[in-house]
């Protein structure tokens, strides 16, 4: 059997997605900045897809600007925030230690640049509260930036509550909402956003296409410098299909979303029971404020990429946070910030599903998962001392 | 596919997994905190390794090489089993991915570690020279 679970990664893209870009491809091949048919039919794809993002953000079409996709946007808005921040003298920043690192490194970076960042804690489950918010912001504080959901264990943080505070301070809120848009109800309004960021291969659109959305009167500047696009703030001639596929394909998602997560919650839960089962495992973040397709456990006593290599044996595509998956020599940041030690964080296995799962592929990992992890454990020294009581272990 | 063929066979198949209740010497190497340990156990007889197994936490590559490095000491006097490289085993693993290369340096360490353990047991004298780097080979 066949089962790709490794949704967070990347999605496959949807028919209606890929019919959607055809046209796009084979006969609209116009530039959208051409005043010919051709190009303003280009044009009418790409005001369409804006208008249609706009109605599933909840927000006006002048607000949306399209990006290369996720990293992009992260970036730009950061920088943003922190160029009218210097102008005005504040120079602080909010986030978070378990934040993607388009976020990360581009703070990693402003600091050399003489800003001061300030990343707030994760609890155990997973998740920041407003009141560290609240608590982190100080009068020179130019942004908060804090993820929607996190794409490894899937917690989906207190946006609204967080938005509330940075109103009420008076501080610009980014929210890096990749791994959310398509996958949760996301209102910017009501969620008191500012900018946020979204990637239309999460969604099952395609890759290289996001979007940024800055609520008028936000200061943008650009990353891009060149020609007239997005209104002088992104340069460079449309992706037309990329843009037509990702407004597709969300609308597609934001159809489908109760439908879609009343199904995955419960493959969800029973992929998460059934993992359980194995000894000295724990789940990683919350059980309840969580994205409805992620589920991501530690096993102790073995090591994540082994284990993806025997799961893609048997036909199964996950994912792990160990060091040697992540190509560094530390295991992920997101996992060492919720706590879990080294050792444990190296026996991570992450597997994101979606709504085109089916029962019996979640019967089929639960079935497969525990044998890998016995055999692998079979020939650990880690689980050999843990067994003879020579070492005690750190998941009971 | 980021792995030879030779690697995915080893680590797939892998060779002389498990414990040596009455081994002559145990080497050790590596910490679960940087997510590779590899422990070796050795049946000597003569000075010649009659038997060989081993127990590794570790990626593909980490196993891998063990693997192979088993195979490379087996039936091999403690002399050859002392000069294997790291490189000789990587070679005949057909390559490894360059980031993957920290990930293999365990057998080579715990090769040496478990013939110290032999030496010390034994009363046998040695240059403490040749086991100097078994501690920091894989001090990422
Ligand atoms: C939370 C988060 N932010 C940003 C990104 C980057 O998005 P993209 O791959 O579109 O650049 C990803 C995906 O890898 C992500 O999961
Ligand atoms: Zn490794």
């Amino acid at each position: 059997m066949k089962v790709y679970a490794d949704n967070a990664a990347t999605t496959k893209m949807s028919k209606t997605a890929v019919s959607a870009m055809l046209p796009y491809m084979e006969n609209i091949f116009g530039n959208p900045s051409s005043l010919y048919s051709i190009g303003q039919e280009a044009a009418e794809g790409v005001y369409n897809a804006r208008l249609s993002i706009a109605d599933d953000l909840g927000c006006s079409p002048k607000e949306i600007y399209f990006t290369s996709g996720g990293s992009e946007a992260d970036n730009q808005a950061i920088r943003s925030a922190a160029e009218i921040g210097a102008k005005r003298n504040k120079r602080h920043i909010v986030s978070t230690a378990f934040e993607h690192h388009a976020v990360l490194h581009t703070l990693k970076k402003l600091e050399k640049e003489g800003f001061e960042v300030t990343l707030l804690d994760v609890h155990e489950n997973g998740l920041v509260t407003p009141e560290q918010v609240e608590q982190a912001i100080r009068p020179d504080t130019c942004l908060v930036t804090i993820m929607y959901a996190n794409n490894e264990i899937g917690t989906v943080q207190p946006i609204k509550e967080i938005g509330a505070v940075c109103r009420e301070k008076k501080v610009t809120f980014h929210t890096d909402a990749v791994q959310a848009v398509g996958h949760l109800p996301v209102n910017v309004v009501d969620d008191n956003i500012d900018m946020l960021s979204l990637s239309a291969h999460k969604f099952h659109g395609p890759k290289g296409v996001g979007v940024l959305y800055v609520r008028k009167g936000v200061y943008l500047s650009n990353l891009i410098e060149g020609g007239a696009q997005e209104r002088g703030k992104r340069a460079g001639t449309e992706n037309v299909p990329g843009i037509v596929g990702a407004a597709a394909a969300l609308k597609e998602s934001v159809n489908n979303l109760s439908e879609s997560t009343a199904k995955l919650v419960k493959l969800r839960d029973r992929l998460i029971d059934g993992l359980l089962e194995i000894p000295h495992s724990v789940l990683n973040g919350d059980r309840e404020s969580r994205l409805p397709g992620n589920v991501n456990i530690c096993f102790e006593g073995i090591e994540g990429e082994s284990l993806l290599l025997l799961l893609d044996a048997k036909g199964i595509s996950a994912s792990s946070g160990s060091a040697c998956t992540s190509g560094s020599l530390d295991p992920s940041h997101v996992l060492l910030a919720i706590g879990r030690p080294h050792e444990i964080a190296h026996g991570s296995l992450r597997l994101s599903i979606c709504s085109e799962n089916t029962e019996e592929e979640i019967e089929y990992i639960i079935s497969e998962v525990p044998k890998v992890v016995s055999y692998l454990r079979n020939m650990s020294p880690v689980w050999r001392d843990l067994q003879e009581g020579k070492k005690s272990y750190v998941i009971q | 596919m980021l792995y030879s063929e030779v690697v995915m066979d080893h680590f797939m198949n892998p060779r002389n997994v498990g414990t040596i209740d009455d081994a002559d010497a145990v080497g050790e190497v590596g910490n679960a905190k940087c997510g590779d340990i590899m422990r070796i156990y050795l049946k000597i007889n003569n000075d010649v390794i009659e038997d060989v197994k081993f127990e590794t936490f570790g990626c593909g590559s980490a196993i891998a090489s063990s693997s192979m490095a088993t195979e490379m000491i087996k039936g091999k006097p403690l002399s050859d089993a002392l000069s294997l490289t790291n490189k000789a085993v990587t070679e005949a693993l057909d390559g490894l991915p360059t980031h993957k290369i920290h990930c293999s340096v365990l057998a080579e360490g715990a090769i040496k570690a478990a013939v110290k353990d032999y030496y010390d047991k034994n009363g046998v004298k040695y240059d403490t020279k040749i086991f100097k780097d078994i501690d920091h080979e894989h001090n990422h």
